[in-house]
């Protein structure tokens, strides 16, 4: 790659403060460091991700609002969790996470347990019980 | 307080962690040298461990690898420390500040505040350098970032205690001694064997040149055994981990050429700077790569590029990368 051909493709990085270091020939063949702002397949990768997360929190959300999953189940989608990294950073076991995404199970969590979740899927409790929050989510594109 | 610690952004967040700590206790060496007698460049397409339910690939060794090579080839003496209690991992932290010492440390990513929301996910081998502390803000050493950052006590703590695959556990280290003098010749002699070794020799399929192969093997056959969806899933990972932020894959292949550049220089070796443009050539045909396979993305459905057409890329790639590591093994070294 050549140092005009690093790429300036704006698109998640932030100006001024994160940029993609890259190595790339000058003219004369010596290699030397830019910075890029963005490089389009990257960009592109980044989104079709996100449109994956999206596009399946949607339909929790239908299974929140038919009652049957709980709203952890969409804000552990959203920060792109499994059950695994929300049990560690819950430090509620794997089978009672299981069990709180079942909306039965949820109603009964006491105001602690919820706290704990809340806190790990980086939320405020009130908005974890929230159901008009579910009712709204929508995915921006 | 805060240490008179230079911040430069790096391509690769351990190399530049690595090149920062050697360069405050007084040997400066270039991210490319950092990398390169690191042995940094590595192939690997690993299904048995799973981000996101799909294979791993990585452009690199192993998270820590580098650091380790690089600071044993120049005769640094390092500490490491892992915790299981966050709090203690935190005063463990606070007296080395107290005490002068930059501490390099292993942290997740996810819930970096400074890290665009986008590119976040829950990679937990990111390195960063903490500089400091001034009242309840540590001041940090990203190589990602421009400037130096700061998070608070709980956002560090959070962080060093990332949960997911392959947690940092408040894993830190610093340099407890330097070497009297080193010798940059053999660091870099040993870094290329190693290195070539590691990308021809390894007897499993998923490794060194042999695994770019597998990857291509594999991804032909992803649209007939998980169905479309699914493989485009698993090329988007491909891609995502290529270009990562901090963790370029085609990034690699160019700091390894600069990194052959500059040793044909310092060894007088001439045919390093041959094996320079090689290198870029397949770093140019990965950047070629993910290009092709990011118009997958745009035109999912009309099929104009194939998994077959992507993986011949690959084969292409394995073929360049195969000819310079194998003629860097065979090099000698007066």
């Amino acid at each position: 790659m050549k140092v005009s051909e690093v790429p300036q493709d704006k698109g998640y990085l932030i100006e001024g403060r994160i940029s993609d270091l890259n190595y790339a020939i000058d003219n004369d063949g010596r290699y030397t460091s830019r910075q890029s702002r963005g490089w389009k397949p990257k960009n592109e990768a980044i989104k079709f991700a996100w449109d994956q997360v999206y596009e399946h929190a949607g339909k929790l959300r239908q299974q929140i609002l038919d009652g049957i999953l709980s709203p952890i189940a969409l804000y552990m989608e959203l920060n792109l969790m499994d059950i695994s990294i929300l049990a560690g950073y819950t430090g509620i076991s794997k089978r009672k996470v299981r069990k709180h995404l079942r909306m039965k199970e949820f109603l009964k969590l006491p105001k602690e347990m919820i706290d704990r979740y809340a806190e790990a899927l980086n939320i405020t409790a009130e908005d974890l019980v929230n159901i008009g929050k579910i009712r709204e989510f929508k995915y921006e594109d | 307080m805060k240490i008179e610690f230079e911040h430069r952004q790096a391509a690769h967040c351990e190399n530049g962690v690595t090149a920062g700590l050697l360069r405050y206790y007084g040997i400066d060496l270039s991210e490319p040298m950092v990398f390169g007698t690191g042995s940094g460049i590595f192939f690997s397409h690993m299904v048995f461990i799973r981000v996101n339910e799909m294979a791993v690939t990585s452009f690199r060794v192993w998270p820590g690898v580098i650091f380790k090579r690089v600071t044993k080839r120049f005769g640094v003496s390092i500490k490491w420390r892992k915790f299981r209690d966050p709090d203690k991992a935190m005063q463990a932290l606070d007296s080395l500040l107290a005490r002068g010492i930059p501490v390099g440390m292993l942290v997740g990513v996810f819930n970096l505040p400074y890290f665009p929301k986008e590119y976040r996910f829950h990679f937990n081998a990111h390195n960063i350098t903490v500089i400091g502390k001034e009242g309840d803000k540590y001041l940090i050493s990203d190589p990602v970032t421009e400037n130096v950052e700061s998070l608070t006590y709980d956002e560090l703590k959070k962080v060093r205690f990332a949960k997911g695959t392959v947690p940092p556990k408040g894993r830190m280290y610093y340099v407890t001694s330097m070497p009297e003098k080193f010798d940059l010749k053999s660091a870099i002699i040993k870094g290329i064997r190693k290195t070539a070794n590691d990308m021809i020799n390894i007897p499993l399929p998923m490794f060194g040149v042999k695994g770019i192969r597998y990857l291509a093997g594999k991804m032909r056959e992803w649209p007939s055994k998980l169905g479309d969806r699914s493989a485009v899933m698993n090329l988007g990972q491909v891609i995502r981990m290529l270009e990562e932020i901090g963790t370029g894959g085609a990034g690699f292949r160019f700091i390894y050429a600069a990194f052959l550049q500059e040793s044909a220089r310092v060894l007088q070796l001439p045919v390093l700077d041959e094996l320079s443009v090689e290198m870029t050539g397949a770093g140019d045909r990965w950047r070629e790569f993910a290009w092709q396979a990011s118009r997958c993305f745009k035109n999912r459905d009309n099929g104009e590029i194939t998994y077959d057409m992507l993986a011949d890329i690959l084969l292409d790639i394995a073929a360049r990368e195969e000819r310079v590591f194998r003629q860097l093994g065979q090099l000698k070294f007066t």
